[in-house]
């Protein structure tokens, strides 16, 4: 629809862009090499073969702390989401009394250190009698999720153009609407991006996650953490591949789902 | 809207159609545990011959283990503390006792781990599996072929080994291995020992490549390190990858420690715990994890079912001779902690 | 477009969440820090004593008293220097990322931001390990540079500050690219066609008016980057060699073998206090400018 235009070129950035994703994949593509390893190692190279695959298919504990950490996982980043766009959109209409106090209160989860965080909320539940389980995990994760995900949320609403806003109350809208047909659609980059960050802080959180959950609900980070003491073997490979898999199709899926629906 | 919905829900289902996670059932045990420190074919038997089924929780230190019961992370039934996080779970009563010692396979105990300084009448611990941590070295890249059976190899290397020294970053090896070396006591409380061990190991400093407890094997099989403070399990392991490697027992004393069952306060299958800790007192079922995990035991009658590799391996199977240099780790006092504490900040600071 | 009552109903559900789960825990680890030590490590509770706040600056000597210990300093302004430092390159090579998906056409946005967070659906240790492989002297950049006859020696990156810096940068990146992209990407292009017009050409235009414009981004992703950055430990320790001790690595033993809750504790708070005052300062200098219109 816009033509494309070199006035927006910015000669380097490609470049630069290029060289970035390079810098990104370049240790994944030696990760999932690696998962294919004969040997035990993770970094010196034996032959080819699927062992570990066939290793971690036949793990039930390993296969469980999977399931426990997609499903934490994705609840955790819906609600934080959430949260974390209700609140952007609070902030999104001029100052407020008490608007810093809050933006600190939001960005609180980010500076304090994991493991304190951790075993003072584990007290805290203690405390109140909270059962550890897989649910205190997702309730922390919720928690811990939400300032990743009002972040970028917040930089999208930053200089929101008020004038949409007050064209469609003059066209009779409320705020429902206003926000479902206007707004949404406007800061959609922003709650994907949240999602995203909120998504990936999730999936690799070991040391929350290690203290609040309970019997049963070991996540896969903390299963990989406890592999260090008697050597990591290539299921870690294995695993990464798989959910690297995973996400493709996931991107795969809602891409054809787009297309089906526009 | 709508597509995200269908997405959602995509995702979703099979995930929650997945059974739910275990109500409580009578024929279960919680293991808390390091990841791959009990091989899965031995629970698979356990449970085969028992019909207890084992659901395996993680964690990765020991102190991480022992900080998450004291703040009340409880729930499980069987957990595997090394010796001095055992000696501190029985002095703050965290431990069921289960009288270990009265169990029927408990005579396949052999010395002297029958009674141990932690827990004399072993009412609360079975061991598990036990190591020592000496010092492993490319006898490749020695001029002459062999380092002699001391510290001082470690602690004021060779030229040809300097820079590529690698150390563990437990403070229980690192300072113990510099106290025994310096012959000073390893629980010593007084400063000027301190000060002794922390000289040692910052005039070390400039020869090490690096401090870490991980991927050991992996380092000294690939070659980025030369000589590596090591347990003994990890040389095993490395051993086979380099044929060339060979393994110290230092004639000052090297650190011999042990891991441990025991039952938590809070766990919910007591009497399943029990059956599964005098089944690992079997001599054929502690050789299956022995042979897996390439650390030796102490059941009398397990090395008969060990694997040729762990027979011949003497950083494995003790000689006679070296036995009495192996010095049993202890729990010491909290002016000994605050000193290692101290020393560790001071030689990274 | 949102008035006084409905504003505070959004807002309530994030301060709720955030006070109880965290601002009540806290509280109740700002009690502990105040708190002595146990016999057996973790705490007395019926035993008080400002021991963890005085032993951040100070220590005991033979004779009781007091002496100036600078150790946690340096530790502190260590974790902090790394912190920034990743904190400018991940800016630097991260905003030319973010321009450039901000301007490709539609179907592939979507496609790069989530290219950009696959990698990090991994492990953290694997991908470290990953680095190990890729950065060590004969591995895979290694003798790929020797081979290509670029280098001739071993080029001992490996459990340098540099690896280090590596590592960071990595994990981080996408915590930078996204939100700059975010707010690239919603930029109304008729300013930039009305720059133009006045006669400025594409890197006055992106001084003058893309940057301030993408500030929100850049701000909100410095914060991702630097406030958890300096807790980060794995990396330093795995890719850095451990020589030198991080904030995150210290904290995390005072819960672990060195058995000092209290202590651990304390630093915690000690940072807290830091990154808010950081943040309160900013905001102070940042209210005196102006954005453009």
């Amino acid at each position: 629809m816009r033509p494309r235009n070199d006035l927006w070129h910015f000669s380097g950035t490609r470049e630069a862009a290029l060289a970035v994703l390079l810098f990104l994949y370049m240790p994944i593509v030696a990760l999932v090499a690696m998962s294919f390893n004969v040997g035990d190692s993770l970094t010196i190279w034996s032959g080819f073969g699927l062992r570990w695959y066939e290793v971690v298919l036949d793990n039930d504990d390993m296969l469980r702390a999977i399931r426990n950490s997609m499903l934490i996982a994705t609840i955790a980043t819906f609600s934080g989401t959430t949260i974390a766009t209700m609140a952007a959109l609070a902030f999104a209409r001029g100052s407020f009394r008490g608007r810093r106090v809050i933006e600190g209160l939001i960005g609180l989860p980010l500076v304090v250190p994991e493991i304190v965080a951790a075993i003072a909320i584990l007290l805290f539940f203690v405390l109140i009698g909270f059962r550890l389980g897989l649910v205190s995990v997702i309730v922390a994760h919720s928690t811990f999720t939400i300032p990743f995900a009002f972040l970028p949320i917040r930089a999208r609403l930053a200089d929101m153009d008020p004038s949409l806003a007050e064209a469609a109350a003059d066209l009779y809208a409320n705020d429902w609407q206003c926000f479902r047909r206007i707004t949404f659609p406007l800061i959609w980059p922003g709650i994907a991006a949240g999602a995203m960050l909120a998504f990936i802080a999730s999936l690799g959180d070991f040391v929350l996650a290690f203290f609040v959950s309970g019997p049963g609900a070991t996540t896969l980070p903390v299963y990989i953490f406890g592999m260090i003491r008697m050597g990591i073997t290539p299921t870690v490979n294995a695993i990464s591949t798989m959910l690297i898999l995973a996400s493709v199709a996931l991107l795969s899926l809602s891409y054809l789902l787009g297309r089906r629906f526009r | 809207m709508k597509r995200l919905a269908l997405l959602a829900a995509l995702v979703l289902l099979p995930v929650l159609a997945c059974p739910t996670l275990v109500a409580a059932q009578s024929k279960e045990l919680l293991l808390f545990n390091w990841s791959n420190y009990m091989p899965p074919e031995l629970l698979k038997r356990f449970e085969a011959e028992t019909g207890i089924k084992v659901t395996l929780d993680v964690y990765d230190t020991n102190e991480t283990m022992l900080a998450k019961l004291q703040a009340g992370g409880t729930g499980y039934d069987v957990v595997v503390p090394s010796g001095p996080t055992l000696q501190q779970m029985i002095r703050d009563g965290m431990l069921v006792n289960v009288d270990v010692g009265k169990m029927s396979n408990f005579k396949n105990v052999r010395k002297p781990f029958d009674k141990p300084e932690y827990d004399p009448e072993r009412g609360y611990s079975a061991p598990y599996l036990w190591g020592s941590t000496g010092i492993a070295y490319d006898t490749a890249l020695v001029k002459g072929g062999k380092l002699e059976d001391t510290w001082k190899e470690l602690f004021d290397p060779r030229p040809e080994l300097v820079g590529k020294v690698g150390m563990l970053s437990d403070l229980g090896e690192v300072f113990v291995a510099a106290a025994h070396y310096l012959g000073i006591d390893i629980c010593t409380e007084k400063p000027e020992d301190g000060q002794k061990i922390l000289d040692v190991l910052t005039r070390q400093k400039p020869a090490v490549k690096l401090y870490n407890a991980s991927g050991t094997a992996d380092r000294v099989g690939a070659g980025e390190v030369a000589m590596q403070h090591m347990w003994n399990g990890a040389f095993f392991r490395a051993h086979k990858k380099l044929a060339t490697l060979a393994y110290i027992y230092p004639k000052e004393g090297l650190n011999l420690w042990g891991d441990n069952l025991a039952v938590p306060k809070g766990a919910r299958n007591v009497e399943n715990a029990k059956v599964f800790i005098n089944w690992m007192m079997e001599p054929k079922n502690i050789a299956e994890a022995s042979n897996a995990l390439g650390y030796n035991n102490a059941i009398t009658g397990s090395s008969q079912y060990f694997i040729d590799a762990m027979k011949d391996e003497p950083a494995i199977n003790t000689p006679e001779e070296m036995v009495s240099r192996l010095k049993p780790t202890r729990v010491c006092g909290k002016a000994n902690t605050d000193m290692r504490n101290s020393v560790w900040t001071r030689l990274r600071r | 477009m949102i008035r006084g009552v409905r504003r505070w109903g959004l807002v309530a559900p994030a301060v709720a969440i955030v006070g109880m789960f965290v601002v009540a825990p806290l509280s109740l680890m700002a009690y502990v820090s105040t708190l002595d030590r146990g016999p057996q490590g973790m705490v007395a509770w019926d035993r008080h004593s400002l021991d963890a706040y005085v032993q951040f600056l100070f220590e005991r000597d033979l004779t009781g008293r007091l002496a100036l210990n600078t150790d946690y300093l340096r530790i502190f302004g260590r974790s902090i220097m790394l912190a920034a430092i990743t904190t400018v390159v991940t800016l630097l090579i991260g905003f030319p990322t973010a321009l450039w998906m901000a301007f490709q056409p539609l179907r592939r946005r979507t496609f790069l931001v989530f290219i950009v967070t696959v990698p990090f659906w991994t492990n953290l240790l694997v991908r470290n390990f990953a680095w190990i492989l890729l950065l060590r002297d004969g591995g895979v950049i290694d003798a790929s540079l020797r081979k290509l006859g670029i280098t001739s020696a071993p080029m001992e990156v490996l459990y340098t500050p540099f690896a280090t810096g590596i590592g960071l940068t990595y994990s981080f990146l996408p915590y930078m690219i996204l939100p700059i992209y975010v707010s690239l990407e919603k930029l109304d292009r008729r300013l930039l066609e009305a720059a133009f017009d006045l006669g400025a050409d594409r890197w006055r235009t992106l001084w003058r008016v893309i940057l301030p414009l993408s500030m929100p981004g850049i701000i909100g992703g410095a914060i991702l980057v630097f406030v958890p950055g300096l807790g980060a430990f794995i990396s330093p320790e795995l890719l850095g060699g451990a020589k030198s001790m991080m904030i995150g690595s210290l904290i995390q033993e005072q819960f672990g073998q060195s058995r000092n809750w209290p202590f651990g504790a304390a630093l915690a708070f000690v940072l807290l206090a830091l990154v808010l005052t950081g943040l309160w300062l900013h905001a102070l200098r940042f209210r005196r400018e102006r954005r453009l219109p």
